[in-house]
């Protein structure tokens, strides 16, 4: 491990994150107008103790933001390839791991900036954290989030040579994580086939412990939710890294 | 001149049943300019990619300053600088960024890497645009930009890979005039692979042939060129044209040409203007001309670098398309 190296990758991410403003535009635009048309739109059908359905799908939309940018935050490492970047990194005198935790800190620090950036649009829909305890567990799980979703992306990443496949991870991949994670809908009165695909979501864990932690509702407890997250960005974290750490050219 | 850094035993890198490279044993002096010379394809930058860690060798070895290429990458890492023939940098950087970014991945300490990256700016004419994005600089610049990044850690070795590829003349012939300082002032060991043989002729104290994997002739220029011999009378023809006669070192035929390696060229050009004649035979053009880098790649491959390069732009279309079907 080589703490200069992580630190210098880490800073480079940050600055091309922040020389790309249009991409923090484009990756907040989408899931507003979903969360004020749709979340408007259905409230009427929507019944669930005193939750309006836009207060229901919040805490699902700051997971789509984490899951989106930390997945193709992930991917972007094709860019690297494509531009030869990599190559400067594989030649340099550090072990293959600094540079996946340099990239993956730099991943959790701009999937974390755009979800928090996306929180204060929860906070002008009227959505209060009830105290800092929960503000903090709040941050955690968002980290939690992002850290699996960031190696996911760089274990794909590993293995594709070019962008072809880009849109297939998209459709087969990212959108069913989304779907089936419990964003749109409760998850107790689902019937029983489907919930077998949503209990091997991790995102569903993601968005449970995220709507505990800001609307005061979850369908599992905390604590299974916290642990399904950490072993989740562990089999990650460990997937990720080695399939980079063979990487070829 | 008898201090190898750099010792290349049995090198050889198959991919699936393509021997890209072959069976490449050879030394490399401290402090020479050395050269690479062969066409597109013919294992150059593979090599390139072994020495410098990117690429595993299907067997054999290399040794750089003292150290194992199999065995001991982050020390071989540590004393090599590599210049690709794609450019590396990050274009959403400056060229400063760029610069301080590889200074701490290979671990400078801040007030020699500050210093380095000043005097290196200065040498490759970029002190003005350090802070000016990479994406908007040209080929050239780019590739100075980069070659100021590859000696910034001080290796022992540089490795350029098709330095001027792509270059327009001019800026060709000032990266040549950086390459050589660079050798004299600080006596970096540089390797460089080119298919263009001004290139080598120019630069390099030392050029092997590479050709479909192997090295087929390795020498100094000068010496590559006296293994011919004499000079070279070209003669354009139409006509089946055969001279035999025992004076003439060395036949060669291709694009319509007879190229004949002779000593005392001059003397021997009226001879062969009578020969012609008795055999009533019709020369468009005569030219003689001492041996150059490209009569030494004809001698050893029985091909110009250029058809070398046809042929193996074709094998790769007639890939492709049997792989599209």
């Amino acid at each position: 491990m080589n703490l200069d190296a992580i630190y210098i990758l880490w800073l480079r991410e940050i600055k091309r994150f922040i020389r790309s403003k249009s991409r923090i535009i484009g990756s907040l635009a989408f899931p507003t107008l979903i969360l004020i048309i749709i979340g408007t739109g259905l409230n009427s059908v929507f019944t669930m103790g005193k939750l309006s359905y836009i207060e229901f799908i919040a805490p699902g939309m700051i997971g789509m933001v984490l899951l989106f940018s930390s997945i193709s935050f992930g991917i972007m490492v094709i860019w690297d390839r494509q531009f030869g970047f990599l190559k400067e990194m594989l030649v340099a005198p550090i072990s293959r791991t600094s540079i996946v935790v340099g990239k993956a800190l730099g991943g959790v620090t701009t999937s974390m900036f755009q979800a928090l950036l996306f929180l204060i649009v929860c906070f002008a829909i009227g959505i209060k954290i009830p105290s800092p305890l929960m503000l903090l567990l709040l941050f955690l799980v968002m980290i939690l989030i992002a850290v699996g979703f960031v190696l996911v992306g760089i274990a794909f990443s590993s293995r594709m040579k070019d962008f072809h496949g880009f849109s297939l991870i998209m459709n087969f991949v990212v959108m069913p994580i989304f779907f089936l994670s419990g964003a749109f809908f409760p998850l107790d009165k689902l019937p029983e086939w489907l919930k077998w695909f949503v209990y091997i979501d991790p995102l569903t864990y993601g968005v449970d412990a995220l709507r505990f932690c800001m609307v005061n509702t979850s369908s599992f407890p905390i604590w299974i939710n916290l642990l399904a997250l950490i072993v989740f960005g562990l089999v990650a974290t460990i997937i990720g890294t080695l399939l980079f750490k063979t990487t070829q050219l | 001149m008898s201090n190898p850094v750099i010792d290349l035993l049995d090198l050889k890198k198959y991919f699936k049943e393509v021997k890209a490279v072959d069976g490449v044993s050879l030394s490399i002096n401290q402090g020479e300019i050395f050269g690479l010379l062969g066409p597109n394809g013919a294992g150059k930058t593979t090599i390139l990619n072994i020495l410098c860690t990117l690429l595993k060798p299907t067997s054999g070895n290399a040794i750089i300053c003292g150290h194992d290429i199999n065995k001991d990458k982050d020390a071989v890492r540590r004393c090599i600088g590599i210049v690709f023939q794609d450019p590396s940098l990050d274009d959403q950087l400056t060229a400063y960024e760029n610069l301080d970014l590889h200074g701490r991945l290979y671990h400078i300490p801040k007030d020699k890497r500050k210093q380095k990256m000043e005097e290196l700016l200065e040498l490759v004419e970029l002190s003005d645009k350090r802070n000016v994005m990479v994406k908007t600089f040209s080929g050239g610049m780019k590739r100075r930009l980069e070659i100021a990044r590859g000696l910034l850690h001080q290796p022992e070795v540089l490795f350029l890979d098709e330095p001027t590829l792509g270059l327009d003349p001019q800026t060709r012939r000032h990266i040549w005039e950086y390459i050589e300082k660079l050798n004299r002032d600080t006596k970096v060991t540089i390797i460089l692979t080119t298919h263009y043989m001004d290139e080598a002729d120019v630069l390099c104290n030392r050029v092997a042939i590479i050709d479909r994997g192997k090295i087929s002739a390795i020498d100094t220029s000068t010496q590559l060129k006296k293994q011919i011999g004499g000079e070279v009378i070209s003669i354009k023809t139409e006509d089946e044209f055969h001279p035999d006669q025992p004076w003439i070192k060395n036949v060669n035929k291709h694009d319509g040409c007879i190229n004949l390696t002779v000593e005392e060229a001059d003397q021997k050009l009226s001879l062969l203007m009578n020969i012609a004649q008795e055999k009533k035979i019709n020369i468009d053009s005569v030219t003689i001309h001492k041996p150059t880098l490209e009569d030494v790649f004809l001698h050893f491959t029985g091909k110009t670098i250029r058809e070398e390069e046809a042929n193996w732009a074709d094998a790769v279309r007639t890939r492709r398309r049997s792989r599209s079907r």
